[in-house]
């Protein structure tokens, strides 16, 4: 094993984190305004691609005004799902809100593929497919533009956290009832963050779009979403950031290591190990607030 | 009307602590037993065996998720791979050439020892936590299951079920299949309903209310969760088996994956936590509407002279499934079984309650 291929392998899990923590942004929104598993963000993702799709091939608007004009459109869908199905349940046991977030998942899904079909259809960023080369290191194109975007999401959530609104949705993160009390209207607040997940959605289901098709599959990140979500703690988007760079490094070189002993497949199995491992050592994960009851 | 009692009260510990505490409601039982029992002379095969058998087994599974779920409050996302372990354990153990009754049994311990080690993820955390350690280690059983292949033959393989025999009786026909799935669902609906009754249903529900008030009454939250977990895990192992051996007849990793597990949690919550006749209406509407709505929109597509999308048909399903999900938790948080509670309630005192206002 030379330094080479071991940075090479680090570097390109790095950018794959990176687009994993694009996903997990919008579980750590929702959860930050309002302590809901979001559980949709993968049916959220989906439909984000397929309105992506939607709108610059079946109404044949170039991309740089598809993308923003779906992004639009999922910011009234996120409106929306908070507005009919999550308020109702405000206040109801977490396993009821769960079991919501996943039957919204199912039928984002379900419907999407009802409406569009189920074969695998691509995105066409435009971004070449020649790999980068940096040194002696091979970079893919498409997951440096992710990890941008990645990284500019974030900055952007920085920025958006010390205006106004983004003060108050951090007021309602910290104490429900005491925003209630000064005023703050935290219906529309927890409505907000779901627009807000949703429109990171639409970023993430463009980029991994691209990467691997549009298709269900786009849901199946789930699992790697929740991991560096958890692993960042729930609450915290400077830890899915850091939790996806750290996640994705673990599993591209650890599958490298484990694959020839197993016979393959071992991403899942990392994956699964990092979040029981999370859960069982630092339920609040790396950054996130130290009140999770333990048991 | 109907109960012919206005309102319930029992002047005696006995008659509070029966298992029907109204006559009417342990009438209707017997009166659904019979017609159970009666199915295979009534309803023609094709309805017995592909949709009454696999409700009852699924709501046989569904009552072991509801006990630890519903009674003991805890998050269960693995449950399918619990299925799975009873499953391919009693399986092979058939294929040794032990007889069935005690390879149902075997499968149901084997389920027991796996369902157990999610339990030491609940003695941890609890709530979203533990929700999401047990589906982590689902996806670890489906990486087992999918990667070993002396459990599952293989990957993409699958494992032929040997031909049910109980008690020296090979069982080959449809009434006889429906007759194993009846038994084993009623089984463990005596059990639930018997649990309500007993000190360790009282535990569980202690547990799952505030696990240190009930440390305080003198209840081992620690003892009682495992035993929780190991006890719906038997009822899945065996279910798990029975729905190989009685509907599938085949093993295949597919069967257990994680989507079955969310489905059974919906089948559980759709139906009500706790509420043991609600699972029965849960399993009913998550595994029958979605196909009688795809049914319908078929018939009514035909009618009208559209031509829908062979993939918009496949799909429906699943996005009529989701939906579901969605408006019961809307409609009534508290599952079909409060519905049918508060349907009930009224009716308990119908004419005379209408006078009080």
């Amino acid at each position: 094993m030379d330094w080479v291929f071991l940075s090479e392998l680090a570097i390109n899990g790095a950018l794959t984190g990176l687009l994993y923590s694009l996903f997990a942004i919008g579980l750590v929104l929702v959860y930050k305004a309002s302590s809901v598993p979001n559980l949709a963000q993968g049916g959220l993702t989906m439909v984000g691609a397929y309105v992506v799709l939607a709108l610059a091939r079946d109404l044949g608007m170039p991309l740089w005004l598809a993308i923003p004009l779906a992004a639009v459109v999922m910011f009234g869908l996120g409106f929306g799902i908070e507005r009919v199905a999550l308020r109702r349940l405000a206040g109801r046991p977490v396993v009821m809100i769960l079991m919501l977030t996943l039957g919204l998942d199912i039928f984002l899904r379900g419907t999407t593929l009802a409406i569009s079909g189920g074969t695998s259809r691509s995105m066409e960023l435009g971004v070449s497919y020649e790999p980068l080369l940096l040194g002696d290191i091979f970079i893919s194109r498409i997951h440096l533009v992710g990890a941008g975007v990645a990284l500019a999401l974030f900055v952007a959530f920085i920025v958006f956290f010390r205006t106004r609104t983004g003060i108050k949705l951090r007021a309602i993160a910290d104490d429900y009832m005491a925003s209630w009390s000064v005023g703050i209207s935290v219906e529309r607040g927890v409505g907000l963050s779901w627009a807000l997940a949703s429109v990171v959605a639409v970023a993430a289901g463009v980029i991994w779009g691209e990467i691997q098709g549009v298709d269900q599959a786009l849901s199946l990140l789930l699992l790697k979403g929740l991991t560096v979500a958890v692993l960042g703690g729930l609450d915290s988007i400077l830890g899915a950031i850091v939790a996806g760079i750290i996640l994705g490094v673990i599993e591209n070189v650890g599958a490298e290591f484990l694959d020839p002993l197993v016979g393959g497949g071992s991403r899942e199995l990392i994956v699964a190990a990092v979040l029981i491992l999370t859960v069982m050592i630092r339920p609040h994960g790396l950054f996130g607030r130290h009140d999770i009851e333990r048991v | 009307m109907f109960y012919r009692l206005s309102g319930v009260y029992h002047s005696s510990l006995i008659s509070d602590s029966r298992m029907f505490k109204v006559p009417a409601d342990r009438n209707l039982a017997v009166f659904l037993l019979l017609i159970g029992l009666a199915a295979p002379f009534i309803l023609p095969s094709l309805y017995l065996n592909s949709y009454i058998l696999p409700w009852l087994i699924w709501t046989a599974a569904a009552l072991g998720l509801n006990l630890v779920t519903g009674w003991a409050g805890q998050l269960h996302l693995g449950y399918a791979a619990v299925m799975a372990v009873g499953a391919y354990s009693a399986i092979h153990t058939v294929r040794l050439g032990v007889p069935w009754e005690i390879a149902l049994i075997i499968g149901g311990l084997a389920a027991s020892v796996i369902g157990s080690l999610f339990a030491f993820a609940a003695l941890r955390v609890k709530g979203l936590y533990l929700a999401l350690t047990t589906l982590a280690m689902q996806f670890v059983m489906d990486w087992v299951l999918t990667h070993s292949p002396t459990i599952s033959g293989g990957s993409h393989a699958s494992l032929q079920a040997p031909t049910l025999a109980l008690l020296g009786q090979q069982i080959t026909s449809d009434a006889g299949y429906y007759y194993v799935a009846l038994g084993w669902c009623v089984l463990v609906t005596i059990f639930m309903l018997n649990l309500k009754r007993t000190g360790l249903g009282r535990a569980l529900v202690a547990v799952r209310e505030k696990d240190f008030a009930a440390a305080i009454l003198g209840v081992n939250s620690f003892y009682y969760k495992i035993l929780a977990f190991a006890a719906s895990s038997f009822i899945a192992g065996v279910s798990g088996a029975l729905l190989v051996a009685t509907f599938y007849f085949l093993a295949a990793p597919e069967q257990f994956s994680v989507n079955v597990s969310i489905q059974v949690l919906a089948m559980v919550i759709v139906g009500g936590l706790g509420s043991i006749i609600g699972s029965y209406f849960g399993v009913a509407l998550i595994l029958l509407v979605p196909g009688l709505v795809n049914g319908l929109v078929v018939t009514a597509s035909e009618e009208l002279g559209m031509q829908v999308n062979v993939e918009t048909l496949a799909h429906i399903p699943n996005a009529v499934y989701g939906a579901l999900i969605v408006i019961i938790l809307m409609i009534e948080p508290l599952g079909l079984g409060k519905l049918y509670g508060n349907i009930r309630d009224y009716l308990m005192t119908w004419p005379f309650d209408q006078l009080r206002k």
